[in-house]
């Protein structure tokens, strides 16, 4: 008999249940990979503490600083006080537990996200979990990665697995060749103003078609990183010899025999021909232009041609009720060209679009120009190792150069769990994945958008096509 | 964890869709090292103004709704982020359950190891408890988690869905840790698998 047909995502859930004997379907599965952070981490510590366990597989956890830590001069001590017992609990927990830590020093610290692919910790065909909703963006390997809560954690320290239910599959299917000053950011705006924020609530996305298998691993890590903006607990791309020439040499990677014999695995994680999708939609490349949003859910996405819309524009009421909201909060009327939008800042970075890919691109676009009067534009590379390869290659300069701040290694204004803020009423450009109210400060207005246009929108001062640039 | 049976408590009605982590707890109280504690600053950026005061009008601030003990809200609440500090703040607030037509995966996740009932129900239930939150805010809802139901007055009665596994932990008021740990042998003997079969792993 036939086996049949799976999708990548059946693959490797399948491959591991450790028990599957309860009738709803709910299975105890295998984690291989647990990145911890120091937001979501204290109180999993503590419960171990209490009930006297241990961290079950060191080898398979990695900690790192990342969300509060200072991006300016680290040999300070960090002022704010609850930052600084959250980054010392991180230490003090890793230590008493064993478990390894890039502490801030350490030139492979950054975020959570960009350091796992980086040391080659991310693998293909691995179920990878972070207390981080940002953790879909492993997906990227063709890898099973998603976010989970603080309970989990202590969950997999103790045991080195999850209680989990399947998800549904759900398969986005991009083909065509994108446009001009199209990126992999501007697919998955445009991706999650199609579907929705909850569009893939329940589902595990595949991203498939050959724009997508165009696209080098940093876009691809792009995409996967904001299929939780769209709902879906996770994204992933099936692996292929673009994955494994990135894998290949990273410091905590296969080697050897090993590794070829990790890849003759790898190559089988596709979805089989006929495999069933409980949904599928395609998207067609030439059809995405370069994308901001306008509102303060990912969702609320328009190209940087059009306008912002009014409340009449959508038939939902509750979405109408929304859009007033946001518009208010926005500080944005009805029919403004998107073009005519004036920024204050801008932020370059956050695990969306802190990769030396995107440096290089913000560099090409910033060269020679400088930064407009009154903005502040701030690029925080992903890593201690992205910031030093972007000075070797020359980056650093170009942007210093043109009036960029050049910072440490962190998230940032992502989120600005450190200082780095918006005030009230300031509006930014920011590369990063939510545009939340108080995201990036109270009071602050975000425009979800590309590397590319981020630095264009810091040389004229306003939301840019970047094409005409 | 305090198991979840029955609950028989008023209603406030958070008559908003796509409420995200960052409504529910923004990151300036995701600093803490505790669980407890962070039910004053839940809803913090709607609920107080700038100089921290409460604003009359958020739901919660009503003298009417300040002890309700379930929530009803819009669809895809708890979008966002991972944050377990989201539903530690709704239940520091005292909410037990909560009522939506639809919620964030984590989220719905993470209420479930915290002793919350998130209730799914169809828009129209959904829009129909609301709205008798909102004119008749004295009337309590019973919620019984055993037989799936909810019953307002004597009238009307809704049931809903859970899944056996979640319901079973959350009456017992079940740790899953304890839970797993009893399968030691299994997760042993996967483990020897991997290390045969994918040492790279
Ligand atoms: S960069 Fe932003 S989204 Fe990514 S992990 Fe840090 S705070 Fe979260």
């Amino acid at each position: 008999m036939r086996a049949q047909p799976r999708t990548l995502y059946q693959k490797i859930w399948h491959d591991h249940i450790i028990d599957n004997s309860t009738d709803d379907g709910t299975c105890l599965i295998y984690i291989d990979r647990h990145l911890v952070h120091e937001v979501t981490s204290p109180q999993a510590f503590e419960g171990l503490r209490m009930q006297k366990r241990k961290v079950r597989c060191l080898e398979r956890t990695l900690a790192v600083m990342d969300h509060n830590v200072p991006t300016t001069d680290r040999s300070l001590p960090i002022e704010e006080k609850d930052s600084r017992i959250q980054i010392e609990t991180l230490r003090n927990n890793c230590k008493e537990f064993g478990v390894e830590l890039f502490d801030l020093t350490d030139k492979r610290q950054g975020v959570v996200h960009i350091i796992g692919p980086e040391q080659g910790f991310t693998l293909p065909g691995m179920t990878i979990v972070c207390g981080d909703s940002h953790t879909s963006t492993h997906g990227a390997f063709g890898a099973l990665a998603f976010g989970i809560g603080t309970s989990e954690i202590e969950h997999v320290l103790a045991t080195q697995t999850l209680i989990q239910k399947p998800g549904k599959n759900m398969r986005i299917n991009v083909n065509g060749k994108l446009g001009t000053g199209v990126t992999a950011k501007d697919i998955i705006l445009h991706i999650i103003g199609t579907i929705g924020t909850a569009g893939g609530t329940g589902y595990v996305i595949e991203y498939a078609g050959d724009t997508i298998q165009s696209l080098s691993m940093e876009g691809r890590m792009t995409i996967c990183n904001m299929s939780i903006e769209a709902g879906a607990r996770a994204g992933m791309i099936a692996p292929d010899q673009t994955t494994f020439t990135y894998i290949k040499g990273r410091p905590k990677a296969p080697k050897g025999e090993n590794l070829d014999k990790a890849i003759e695995y790898w190559k089988t994680l596709y979805t089989d021909e006929g495999a069933a999708f409980d949904r599928e939609i395609s998207i067609n490349a030439e059809d995405i232009p370069p994308t901001v949003t306008w509102g303060t859910t990912p969702e609320d996405v328009v190209s940087i041609t059009g306008k912002v819309p009014s409340p009449e524009d959508f038939d939902n009421p509750g979405k109408q009720a929304e859009v007033r909201r946001m518009l208010e909060y926005m500080g944005l009327e009805p029919g403004t060209k998107i073009r005519d939008i004036k920024i204050d800042k801008v932020f370059i970075g956050s695990c969306t679009n802190g990769r030396i890919e995107d440096l290089r691109a913000v560099a090409k676009i910033a060269a020679g120009k400088k930064v407009a009067n009154g903005v502040e534009a701030m690029v925080v590379p992903g890593s201690g190792l992205v910031k030093a390869l972007a000075e070797q290659e020359g980056i650093a300069d170009i942007l210093i150069k043109a009036g960029f701040e050049w910072r440490e290694a962190g998230c940032s204004m992502c989120l600005g769990m450190n200082p780095d803020q918006l005030k009230p009423g300031e509006r930014c450009a920011s590369t990063s994945n939510r545009n939340f109210e108080g995201r990036q400060g109270r009071g602050g207005r975000t425009h979800l958008c590309s590397p590319s246009m981020a630095a264009a929108a810091a040389i004229t001062g306003k939301l840019t096509d970047v094409r005409e640039f | 964890m305090q198991p979840f049976t029955k609950l028989s408590a008023t209603a406030a009605p958070l008559d908003m869709i796509n409420v995200n982590t960052d409504v529910i707890i923004p990151k300036q109280f995701l600093k803490t090292v505790k669980r407890t504690g962070l039910g004053i600053s839940a809803f913090y950026d709607i609920r107080y103004d700038d100089n921290g005061n409460e604003r009359p009008d958020f739901v919660l601030n009503k003298p009417e709704y300040k002890s309700a003990q379930i929530l009803i809200t819009g669809e895809n609440f708890g979008s966002g982020s991972s944050r377990e500090h989201a539903p530690w703040a709704i239940l520091d607030m005292g909410i037990r359950c909560i009522i939506a037509p639809g919620f964030a995966d984590i989220f719905y996740n993470n209420c479930f190891k915290n002793g919350i009932l998130p209730i799914t129900l169809p828009e129209d239930q959904v829009t129909s408890l609301m709205e008798e939150a909102k004119t008749n805010p004295k009337n309590l809802i019973e919620i019984d988690l055993e037989k799936q139901t909810i019953t307002r007055g004597n009238t009307h009665s809704y049931s809903f869905d859970i899944e056996p596994f979640r319901k079973h932990c959350l009456l017992n008021g079940l740790d899953d840790v304890g839970l797993t740990l009893q399968k030691e042998a299994s997760i042993a003997t996967f483990e020897n698998k991997i290390n045969e079969n994918k040492p790279w792993v």
